[in-house]
């Protein structure tokens, strides 16, 4: 069954539909990669499914359960946890602190997953007590990535976690993306970085003009000529 | 040297009062985005709260500070309930400003209507000064600096170590992650309110120690006590308090130089001199 079921979702900001008709699955512990032009709408289904923005027509469902236009704070509950592409960490606020209100609506122990995180990145568990503004691009990943994964998610929304990053972080972003899969978390995730995001990708989309034109394997997608030409920049 | 001194300690009062109501407006902006222009009244509707347990119980006007705090939460909170939840959404802040600067209006000529327009003290009589040398402090000055430093420890307790304390940081950082991660702004909003509130009751039960009770005393204050929050980093709660003292002791000290009656005078020129040094605060607050 499919953890994450979306059927002909057509919605937008305010008056204008920027999604028409899209349809994508995402089974448990999966990749995928959404790639595309820029306008293509992948941001903006990514925000849909995470109840940012409004759906008119069809619907979204969440581990066989009706998420359609449900609010971003009951989303959370359900197991769906989402890294926007900006202004994703609390700046003035430790790494520590951040992780903590990661964890805010958890009743339980949290410590744990916590101390999960640092082994997963090490580089923050050095830097407890540092406030995240005066942290590197690719450490504000680490911690923005590591905030939504306090809550122990099933599906793991990222929203082109690379960008803006140096080569290095790039790779490393890559992999630990892979580590945190391997945890058995679904990752849906939009890049600009097509060919590397398609490589770690169980499955890939490419989305044009707010519908899903392709589908196929990471690595069909990567080996079809016509898309590499016509989305992944030759 | 001994004048100064002894301006130093009244700034150091005048400070206090001013930190207080400064952090109450910082509170409020970095998490509602507004200035909130019925500060001072909030504080005034504090000094006449706490004349109620004087008046009525006999309190001292200490032990009526909790009555002073309930009833400006009250009024904060049936504020945010009948005036800036329907007004929040969908429209600009401009509009909360607006609608924040007509409570002010409201509250002042409420407390004018019940409590009359002539200025009213806690107790009459005067107070046996304490002598340092040449240098006098009553023993008010002391519970107001004292009360105060009480207040602003607790406060730095809550914001660093507490759950709700550390959530209210995260939404005046990032709003929308805050609520993305769960954290329920609406909760924390009326959080915010309690806490500027109670704050703005002490500062006016201070007030009114200090000096005496009169419907326009909070709106008076309210210069000073934006110019406090700017001078630290508006949305900065911690930047407030250090612009409340900064501002309350050049205030103090100024009328060695110039007629007491240009002391607003006094924080307003440091406002502006601010604005134009480094508009962000000292504190790097949110630009406006």
């Amino acid at each position: 069954m499919a953890l994450l079921e979306a059927t002909g979702v057509t919605g937008g900001y305010g008056g204008a539909d920027i999604l028409s008709d899209l349809n994508l699955t995402l089974s448990a512990e999966e990749i995928v990669v959404i790639v595309g032009p820029n306008g293509a709408g992948k941001s903006t289904f990514m925000k849909a499914v995470f109840g940012l923005v409004t759906i008119r027509q069809g619907s979204i469902a969440f581990d066989g359960r009706d998420i359609t236009n449900m609010k971003p704070e009951t989303v959370v509950t359900r197991g769906v946890c989402y890294v926007p592409q900006e202004r994703n960490v609390f700046p003035s606020m430790s790494v520590e602190e951040n992780l903590e209100m990661g964890a805010f609506i958890r009743k339980d122990d949290w410590r744990p997953q916590m101390q999960r995180i640092y082994d997963l990145f090490p580089r923050l568990a050095e830097r407890k007590r540092q406030p995240v503004g005066q942290m590197s691009g690719g450490e504000r990943q680490m911690v923005a990535m590591g905030r939504a994964l306090m809550l122990e998610p099933k599906l793991l929304l990222l929203d082109e976690p690379t960008a803006g990053l140096s080569p290095k972080f790039i790779d490393e972003t890559f992999r630990q993306v892979k580590r945190v899969n391997e945890f058995g978390v679904g990752i849906l995730m939009v890049e600009q970085n097509a060919k590397q995001a398609l490589a770690i990708a169980d499955r890939g989309y490419v989305f044009a003009n707010g519908q899903n034109r392709f589908d196929d394997t990471g690595a069909g997608l990567l080996a079809n000529k016509e898309i590499a030409e016509m989305f992944l920049g030759g | 040297m001994t004048d100064l001194l002894q301006l130093v300690i009244y700034g150091i009062v005048t400070g206090s009062i001013l930190a207080l109501g400064a952090i109450g407006v910082s509170l409020v902006f970095s998490i509602l985005r507004f200035a909130h222009f019925a500060h001072g009244d909030l504080m005034t509707i504090g000094a006449y709260g706490g004349l109620i347990g004087v008046s009525l119980a006999g309190l001292s006007p200490l032990a009526s500070i909790p009555i002073a705090v309930a009833l400006a939460v009250v009024v904060a909170l049936a504020a945010e309930y009948l005036l800036y939840r329907p007004l929040r959404t969908g429209s600009h802040t401009v509009i909360l400003l607006i609608s924040s600067f007509g409570l002010a209006l409201i509250l002042r000529s409420a407390v004018q209507l019940i409590a009359g327009p002539a200025p009213m003290v806690y107790r009459s009589g005067i107070q046996l000064p304490m002598r340092f040398g040449d240098i006098i402090i009553r023993p008010d000055h002391f519970w107001i600096i004292g009360g105060t430093i009480a207040i602003i420890i607790a406060l730095h307790l809550f914001l660093t170590y507490t759950k709700f304390g550390k959530a209210m940081r995260a939404m005046a950082d990032n709003m929308d992650l805050a609520r993305i991660s769960g954290i329920p702004a609406y909760r924390m909003i009326m959080l915010t309110w309690v806490i500027a509130a109670a704050l703005a009751a002490v500062a006016g039960v201070f007030l009114g120690m200090d000096t005496r009770l009169h419907p326009v005393m909070g709106w008076r204050l309210l210069l000073p006590v934006f110019a406090a929050a700017i001078l630290g980093g508006i949305g900065r709660p911690y930047g407030a308090i250090v612009g409340g003292f900064v501002i309350g002791i050049s205030m103090e000290v100024s009328t060695m130089f110039i007629d007491p009656g240009y002391k607003h005078a006094v924080a307003f020129a440091l406002l502006v001199l601010m604005l134009i040094v480094r508009p962000t605060g000292l504190f790097k607050g949110a630009s406006i």
